[in-house]
């Protein structure tokens, strides 16, 4: 099952998001990661859902949220022809002596310090979401205590 | 100058000119009754809510007009979902408005609150949860809007008590504006070039025609095409009536309990031209299996439908009246007279039949009779099972819109309250419910809505003591356990229409079958019923087993 990032431009009111949602749960579909927000129009939102699923029920899936009154435009999306992004925030144990190689790691990643504390620092880290999964991945070693990362937002580029 | 919002939706209701309304009182729906009390248009109060949509939705299949229903919020909302999903599954363009409590009580376990449009939002075309009284009137213009066109549906109003009591100006917009919501109808011309080439070099072609035939107002256009191109016809059950069985070239209905040449027909043909209808499991049996041979043309309102369960090659997304339309202009008959002979040999040697039988009532005969005493020109409701098969299989459609039944959802209980709403919406049509046993027994509280408004609606029992479907399939598939099927513990249904006010006829023999529906057919003030003790284990054949393909279809030992 291959994973498919779907863009989502909907009515901006109650209700569209439990509709589109519910779409995906009818069929035991879970989806991976979900962000909603306002666009350039306020009237209208755009979802950007990432979900894993048969290309053939995705496609069902695509053509069932056109049916739906309150949404207005769907596009899938890839890394290719649109810009993907995540944050996270990521809170490591860190002792005195082990700040400095986290900070190091950090900086590669341009990640940021938010929080810091005598046991822990907390980085924010945006990017493609490979980015952030190796991030996370040598951040591992140092145990870490909480990690929390958004819904991905996925622009279609600019056609020239 | 200023109106409530009960106002504002009995003012809307007339502005969409409505003959008609069905439904059940209650707390938060008094403000709307209040007004309902001297509205022009005619109420009909049914008995449970399920009746009111039910009837709402035989109303709408009969006249082609949006049927509309109300009920009131929590129990009364909750009791319509069966008719909505009904209603939905065969693209039945509803109405319903629901009251709900309060808006500063939503979401307290108010007194008979219940979410529905949360409940309802799976099996709905749309549905509204009015917030502002502002937009309440724009509101109801969408819903009738939505219900009515594209591939139609049910849509829910949920309106909050304090809402229907507020008050605001009253204007009704004359269009409904929806940016997201922008049917297409027209078939895209290449397309349509294309399926006619295809048309013309085909050698083994067959029609599949379904509902949205019926639902678009195509069957003039599809009769014309017929003609034009002398292609055979076979339609699903939701597409009976819109070209005549009567017809030589009609295959009858396809499908789980279709003909036998109608299944061969389709399983051999190297055209397959779909209209206004969806390849349905009922239909297909086992996809991988279904008409390999052949190339497929699929005309449907409803892009969803389209590549759902089968490749097409030609898809055409519009009315099935506007792109045959468009066919029919420029299509020229193709060469087919051996596989036209071959299909007629079949036709011939194969149809429907059942072993008759002096000493027991068979229920075919029943609805043969029903046919021949009306020349075929009444309206055919039916429950759902083996009454269902029986009334599709011996009855010879020739009229679209005079066959209603549950298609989709498979409703039992649907039949009765469908016939009360198909004979308001037609007075001068002879309706009938061909019913089983079991599923009259599933909205029996209606007959006193047929009795109060005199509707001599002729409710045939084919009484055979079973839920007859489900014991056909314990018997073939699941070794003749009759778990839980024999319902030969029933109420005396003589009495109980008489109880109600209407006529009740018992028939033991088959000598007696003529003279009852004759009998019934003398009445025209009050609903009949008749209850006719048919063969308690005759089976509907043909049978396709569920999920099987055409080579395991189960004909019965006359073919």
């Amino acid at each position: 099952m291959s994973q498919h990032v779907i863009s989502v431009k909907v009515e901006n009111r109650a209700g569209v998001l439990a509709r589109v949602a519910g779409l995906f749960s009818a069929r035991g579909y879970n989806i991976d990661s979900l962000a909603v927000s306002e666009t350039e129009q306020t009237d209208v939102s755009v979802m950007t859902i990432v979900v894993r699923g048969d290309d053939r029920v995705i496609e069902q899936v695509k053509k069932q949220l056109n049916k739906l009154i309150d949404v207005i435009k769907i596009s899938e999306h890839n890394l290719v022809t649109s810009v993907q992004r995540e944050l996270a925030l990521i809170k490591v144990n860190a002792s005195p002596a082990k700040r400095a190689e986290i900070y190091q790691l950090g900086e590669i990643f341009r990640a940021e310090i938010v929080d810091i504390s005598r046991k822990t620092i907390t980085l924010e880290v945006t990017g493609e979401p490979d980015k952030i999964d190796n991030l996370i991945e040598l951040l591992r070693p140092y145990v870490i205590k909480e990690l929390i990362r958004t819904g991905r937002l996925s622009l279609a580029k600019e056609k020239e | 100058m200023k109106k409530t919002g009960a106002e504002i939706i009995v003012e809307s209701l007339k502005e969409e000119k409505i003959e008609c309304m069905f439904g059940y009182p209650g707390g938060v729906v008094i403000p709307i009754f209040h007004h309902l009390f001297n509205a022009p248009f005619k109420f009909i109060l049914a008995r449970h809510e399920q009746g009111a949509v039910h009837a709402a939705d035989g109303y709408a299949r009969a006249s082609g007009r949006v049927g509309v229903c109300i009920a009131t919020s929590g129990p009364g909302a909750t009791n319509l979902v069966t008719g909505i999903a009904t209603a939905n599954m065969d693209s039945v363009p509803l109405v319903i408005f629901t009251g709900q409590v309060s808006r500063e009580m939503i979401g307290n376990d108010a007194f008979q609150e219940a979410d529905i449009t949360g409940i309802t939002r799976p099996i709905t075309k749309h549905n509204y949860l009015v917030q502002d009284i502002n937009d309440l009137a724009r509101t109801i213009k969408e819903a009738f809007y939505i219900a009515s066109t594209g591939r139609p549906g049910p849509v829910v109003i949920d309106v909050p008590v304090d809402i229907s009591k507020g008050e605001t100006k009253f204007h009704y917009p004359e269009k409904a504006v929806i940016r997201s919501y922008k049917p297409v109808t027209e078939g895209h011309p290449r397309q349509i070039q294309k399926a006619c080439r295809l048309i013309e070099s085909s050698k083994r072609p067959v029609i599949y025609s379904g509902g949205g035939v019926i639902i678009s107002n195509a069957s003039e256009e599809l009769r014309n095409f017929v003609k034009k191109t002398g292609i055979p016809i076979t339609t699903t059950l939701m597409g009976l009536g819109a070209y005549p069985e009567t017809d030589p070239l009609s295959l009858k209905m396809l499908g789980m309990h279709g003909t036998y040449y109608a299944n061969h027909a389709v399983n051999e043909c190297d055209l397959l031209i779909a209209v206004g209808a969806r390849f349905d499991d009922r239909v297909t049996g086992k996809v991988s299996e279904f008409a390999t041979g052949a190339q497929v043309i699929h005309i449907d309102i409803d892009p969803s439908s389209v590549q759902k369960s089968v490749e097409v090659d030609v898809p055409i997304v519009g009315d099935c009246r506007l792109v045959l339309a468009e066919i029919n202009k420029s299509v020229k008959a193709p060469q087919i007279g051996p596989w036209v002979d071959r299909l007629m040999k079949m036709k011939a040697e194969n149809p429907l039949n059942y072993r008759d039988s002096e000493s027991v009532i068979k229920p075919q005969y029943v609805v043969e009779k029903i046919d021949e005493l009306t020349e075929g020109k009444a309206i055919i409701c039916t429950e759902v099972g083996q009454n269902q098969m029986w009334a599709a299989q011996f009855y010879d459609y020739t009229e679209p819109r005079s066959f209603i039944s549950s298609g989709g959802l498979g409703t039992m209980g649907y039949g009765f309250p469908a016939a009360i709403g198909a004979q308001l919406a037609r007075p001068d049509s002879r309706v009938f419910d061909i019913a089983g046993d079991g599923s009259i027994q599933m909205n029996i509280q209606e007959m006193i809505v047929a009795v109060q408004h005199r509707l001599p609606i002729i409710i045939t029992i084919l009484n055979n003591g079973f839920l007859g479907m489900v014991r056909q399939w314990q018997q073939l598939f699941w070794d003749k356990r009759y778990s839980h099927t024999c319902i030969n513990f029933q109420p005396d249904f003589v009495k109980l229409a008489e109880a109600y006010g209407a006529m009740g006829i018992r028939v033991d023999h088959k000598k007696d079958v003529v003279p009852a529906l004759q009998k019934a057919l003398s009445v025209t003030d009050r609903p009949i019923v008749l209850d006719i003790h048919v063969d308690r284990e005759e089976n509907v054949y043909p049978i396709i087993p569920a999920g099987k393909s055409v080579k395991e279809m189960i004909t019965s030992e006359l073919i």
